[in-house]
């Protein structure tokens, strides 16, 4: 094909995919306008431009040349055009690709130009990776020390191994100095080396079964509840722990075991009737009953605590409620509704995208508090209860449609939503809005 | 005053200004050496030597103030200045450069390259002295 095209290909879209596609073919015009039932001069015309194409006359050529209408009417996307020309460029002058031939290529090859498009995308995903790799051993403190005591002690030792190797002869003085100096030296970058594998591997020892304490506590009184019996854990994990089980301990004598099972029996796992039956605090009947053994209710209900940060302190997800183990939950959960609405309290009809999608119910209230006096910020605390809407008596059911909720924006899919903060990983291309992935 | 040209090296490795005072006494040249980072330039202004070997990574203050300090001073092109450094990145050799090295050396070196460089360097600038 006469590279001189290549300009004028751009202009004349359809035309110029026809044509390109034809020649990629090895189609004479003769052959593709007897199929698609026109003449070859007029082909012709049509494959410069000079005459406009679509319709019917646009699916005969299409269906002689094997394409869909739409690729030759439309093209490839603006994206994978975009895409190819800067792969030209990429690399500098050394790849003899013209980035003006780029939606020629698109035109003929959409296979490997989608591949290319794909590549690109992905070099510069992973120069982004390694920029920030890079960046991140430039900045740590361990290892440029390490780096600079090896430097350090190779120096030494390459300068001493260098006198001791010449030719003159030194005085015996002068050789015990060297000898024991590199003896030092050579126990110094033994000494050096040793720590810096030992850093690099706790690295990735860390990085391999990273686990946070409130996720250690957690567990613990998982399996606590499911009967199990464990040593309790040590260091922050067991504060958080210690901690948690006080409250349970002191919340368990506000309201005991029998007068919440009593109400649970009568009311079902309501928080209102279960706080006004009891006559205690809203919070306190939310936590008794989400911190309840799974057989009590029948199934597991999920609670959340946070402080006025918003930061999850206490997390017990339930079947259609995840929460997640990393970064902040979705903005929308009532919990946030609560704490920073005040003191009333939160219901609201809940489902969580997500494999099992039950309708959920959800409570929450805030508690505040000047622990400190008025000159001191306060406290905030914001429990929530979520129970799935089949455990509740159909007699109450609200009407609402439920509001979708996430667990995290990361992996959350709901496709618009004035809480975003993040894209999904999890989301089609659709999700994002077309400036965020557009060339 | 004799032809012995003192050379003095700040740097806080015992073992290497051990190793590089052994190198250049041999080759004729009369040591001094600094370790401390934070009267390095006093020291150089003091003792006048022909050529500092000084070191980028030193205690209490950095080979590149001390030779941007130097280089500030009244006479700031009278001694010429070899820079070493540890890391051989193309950033601080820029640095080192643009303040007014004279030359710059990677760690680990050569025992040839330092005598070589040392001479070179205590040749040359003998034009400019006062």
């Amino acid at each position: 094909m006469a590279r001189g095209d290549g300009p004028a290909a751009r202009e004349n879209g359809a035309g110029a995919r026809i044509r390109a596609r034809r020649l990629a073919l090895g189609l004479k015009q003769v052959e593709t306008a007897r199929a698609a039932g026109i003449s070859a001069s007029y082909l012709n015309l049509i494959e410069r431009g000079r005459r406009p194409i679509g319709g019917k006359l646009l699916s005969d050529v299409a269906a002689a040349l094997g394409v869909p209408p739409a690729e030759l009417r439309e093209g490839p996307g603006r994206r994978i055009v975009g895409a190819l020309a800067r792969a030209a460029t990429l690399l500098g002058p050394r790849p003899a690709a013209d980035p003006a031939s780029a939606d020629e290529m698109a035109g003929r090859y959409p296979g490997w130009a989608g591949l290319i498009a794909a590549q690109d995308d992905r070099i510069a995903e992973l120069e982004r990776t390694v920029a920030a790799l890079s960046d991140r051993l430039g900045h740590d403190p361990v290892l440029s020390a390490s780096v600079h005591n090896v430097l350090s002690s190779v120096t030494a030792i390459r300068s001493t191994a260098g006198i001791l190797a010449g030719d003159e002869t030194l005085d015996a003085q002068w050789l015990a100095r060297f000898h024991r100096n590199l003896h030092e030296d050579s126990r110094k970058l033994a000494d050096t080396a040793q720590a810096l594998a030992a850093y690099l591997t706790a690295g990735e020892a860390a990085q391999a079964d990273a686990i946070a304490p409130q996720e250690v506590a957690e567990l613990w009184l998982a399996r606590h509840d499911a009967g199990e019996t464990a040593p309790e854990p040590e260091g922050a994990a067991g504060w958080i722990l210690r901690r948690q089980l006080a409250r349970r301990a002191e919340d368990a004598r506000a309201l005991p075991d029998a007068t919440l099972a009593a109400l649970i029996a009568r009311h079902g796992p309501d928080p209102f009737a279960v706080a006004a039956g009891a006559g205690c605090a809203l919070d306190l009947a939310m936590r008794r009953l989400g911190t309840l053994p799974e057989a009590a209710l029948g199934a597991p209900v999920g609670l959340v605590v946070c402080d006025a940060a918003g930061a999850l302190t206490y997390r017990r997800a339930a079947p259609g409620f995840e929460i997640p183990r990393f970064g902040a939950a979705c903005a929308l959960w009532p919990v946030f509704e609560a704490l920073h609405g005040g003191p009333r309290p939160v219901a609201r009809r809940l489902r969580q995208g997500g494999r099992e999608q039950r309708p959920l119910r959800a409570w929450a209230v805030a508690v505040q508090a000047q622990p400190d006096g008025f000159d001191r910020p306060g406290t905030a605390e914001a429990t929530m209860l979520v129970v799935p809407e089949d455990l509740l008596s159909g007699r109450d059911a609200p009407r609402a449609a439920p509001v979708e909720i996430g667990s995290t924006c990361r992996l959350c899919a709901v496709a618009r939503c004035a809480a975003r903060r993040e894209p999904s990983v999890l989301a089609p291309d659709g999700v994002l809005t077309a400036g965020e992935t557009a060339v | 005053m004799g032809d012995t040209r003192t050379v003095l090296l700040v740097e806080d490795e015992p073992n290497i200004i051990e190793a590089v005072r052994f190198i250049l006494t041999r080759g004729g040249f009369h040591v001094a050496t600094h370790s401390d980072g934070a009267d390095a330039a006093e020291a150089v202004r003091v003792r006048r030597p022909d050529l500092v070997i000084l070191d980028v990574m030193l205690p209490n203050r950095s080979g590149f103030d001390i030779l941007e300090d130097l280089r500030g001073g009244d006479d700031p092109a009278a001694v010429p200045i070899l820079m070493l450094t540890a890391r051989g990145q193309t950033r601080e050799r820029e640095m080192a450069l643009r303040l007014g090295a004279t030359q710059f050396m990677t760690k680990p070196f050569s025992n040839a390259e330092m005598l070589e460089a040392v001479r070179a360097l205590c040749a040359a600038p003998q034009g400019d002295a006062p």
